[in-house]
């Protein structure tokens, strides 16, 4: 008995030296170059504009799992949702020689692209589901990005802990071929529970990139005046990866 | 001679850090969604094979469930991991410490041999054979070196998206992202084992001086 608690007793300062160091500058400092390079071996190793897997009709998983916001509570959000998102637009703007309101009508005239993906969320769980929508890559390329671009942010309708939800991409996965705007999953309009009317697909990175309830998408040169300057709604708050390929 | 290289005595020491960091940021990433499945989805916990134990503060890292911080600490230290076994493969194969060490002779793999090898752990008799180490140490130390920690890198990075992306037919070969998710968590688990084995042997072959070897690099007499 007293070995056992000799263990846990060393597990345990171990584990709260790990902590202190873990919450240190050099140290956080540390974690963002791992994650640098796991973006940059990951591009390198695997090539810019590899594909993610795509599969066939008989892979789509029973449903496709939810998660963070499942059913926005904010009242403009509800008078859309009743009304068919007839109204609702997507804003195109930032860095842009041709800012946009496009309105859905809109989005579904684009040239669309349809794809059978693995949905990859940071807790572990994979859901699959067949996307409909425009590329990004069309869109962007109609509102003409100014040089100084370098990212892309997404500003979302749905509002956790008291702030809208928001992410950002660089310009390599701007111009993926697999990265859309979702307006259909499984062929029919995308549900509430996963982002109603237009979201995000981001193929080779896990979840919480692919902004959900899609208003707004913004040029801009540098994420540092996006939110708390770290591109992400759970990158500001609770320290998520930016780069979340890994 | 040595008994150890100082190749082997860096990496041992290096690695043990790596893995047992690597090992308990797991765990906190375990928690996020503790249900293993097979083939590429998996989301239902009633699908599940294996409902994953939650795993207390003092066995994860950080001490408190925290995802983000748990995979800044496993995304680093994987890179710790992963140059620090390509390297000392590396050096293993040119100074043929595998082939010489590790790898057992053809002799050794014959029944009555293993026979008295077992026989031979089971009275507490570990230093016999010929070369640095008995057959059942061969063994153990090349599955890990060999199967095991490699296993862990490639499950590791098939679970990746961006590196999917590149190499799909990784993830064929392990049967798809969630069926290599569970083969990264039961791969941990034998490796654990070898670890706890590995622990429990030494303690029952003079603590002191397998410590000291390792670190100083003892000496090694062939005559023995």
């Amino acid at each position: 008995m007293k070995r056992r608690n000799l263990l846990v007793g060393l597990g345990a300062s171990f584990v709260a030296g790990c902590s202190k160091v873990g919450d240190s500058a050099p140290m956080q400092k540390l974690f963002g170059l791992a994650e640098g390079w796991h973006r940059g071996a990951q591009r390198t190793l695997a090539g810019r504009n590899a594909l993610a897997r795509e599969f066939s009709t008989k892979d789509i998983s029973p449903y496709f799992r939810g998660n963070g916001t499942t059913d926005p509570k904010e009242a403009s959000y509800a008078a859309h949702s009743a009304a068919g998102f007839a109204d609702w637009k997507l804003a195109v703007g930032g860095l842009v020689d041709r800012p946009l309101e496009l309105t859905l009508d809109q989005i579904r005239a684009l040239p669309q692209r349809t794809q059978i993906t693995r949905h990859d969320c940071v807790e572990g769980w994979s859901a699959i589901g067949q996307w409909t929508g425009p590329q990004l890559a069309t869109i962007l390329n109609l509102a003409r990005l100014k040089p100084e671009a370098r990212y892309i942010v997404f500003h979302c309708a749905d509002v956790l802990e008291g702030a809208n939800y928001y992410e950002s991409i660089d310009l390599i996965d701007a111009f993926h071929p697999q990265t859309i705007v979702a307006h259909q999953l499984n062929g029919a309009a995308l549900p509430v529970t996963n982002g109603a009317p237009l979201r995000m697909r981001i193929e080779r990175q896990l979840g919480y990139k692919h902004a959900k309830y899609v208003q707004g998408i913004e040029a801009v040169a540098g994420l540092d005046h996006v939110g708390s300057g770290k591109g992400g709604f759970w990158e500001d708050r609770a320290g998520y990866q930016w780069y979340a390929g890994i | 001679m040595k008994k150890h290289r100082l190749s082997t005595r860096l990496w041992h020491w290096v690695n043990l850090l790596a893995l047992v960091i690597l090992f308990m940021s797991g765990l906190n990433i375990s928690n996020a969604h503790p249900w293993l499945y097979w083939g590429q989805w998996g989301f239902q916990p009633n699908t599940a094979w294996l409902a994953v134990h939650r795993w207390p503060g003092w066995a994860t890292i950080p001490g408190y469930y925290n995802l983000a911080a748990a995979r800044d600490w496993h995304i680093l230290f994987a890179w710790v991991f992963a140059v620090g076994l390509l390297l000392f493969l590396l050096t293993a194969l040119f100074n043929k410490h595998l082939r010489k060490d590790i790898v057992p002779r053809r002799k050794e793999w014959r029944w009555a041999a293993i026979r008295a090898d077992i026989a031979a752990h089971l009275r507490f008799d570990f230093h016999h054979g010929e070369g640095k180490y008995n057959f059942l140490q061969k063994l153990a130390y090349g599955v890990v070196l060999i199967v095991l920690l490699p296993l862990m890198l490639l499950t590791g990075m098939a679970i990746s998206p961006g590196f999917d992306a590149g190499f799909p037919w990784l993830l064929d070969v392990f049967g798809g992202r969630q069926s290599a998710r569970s083969l990264h968590f039961i791969v941990a688990w034998c490796v654990f084992a070898f670890f706890v084995i590995h622990v429990l042997l030494v303690l029952l072959s003079g603590p002191v001086k397998q410590l000291r070897d390792m670190i100083t690099g003892g000496r090694f007499d062939e005559a023995a």
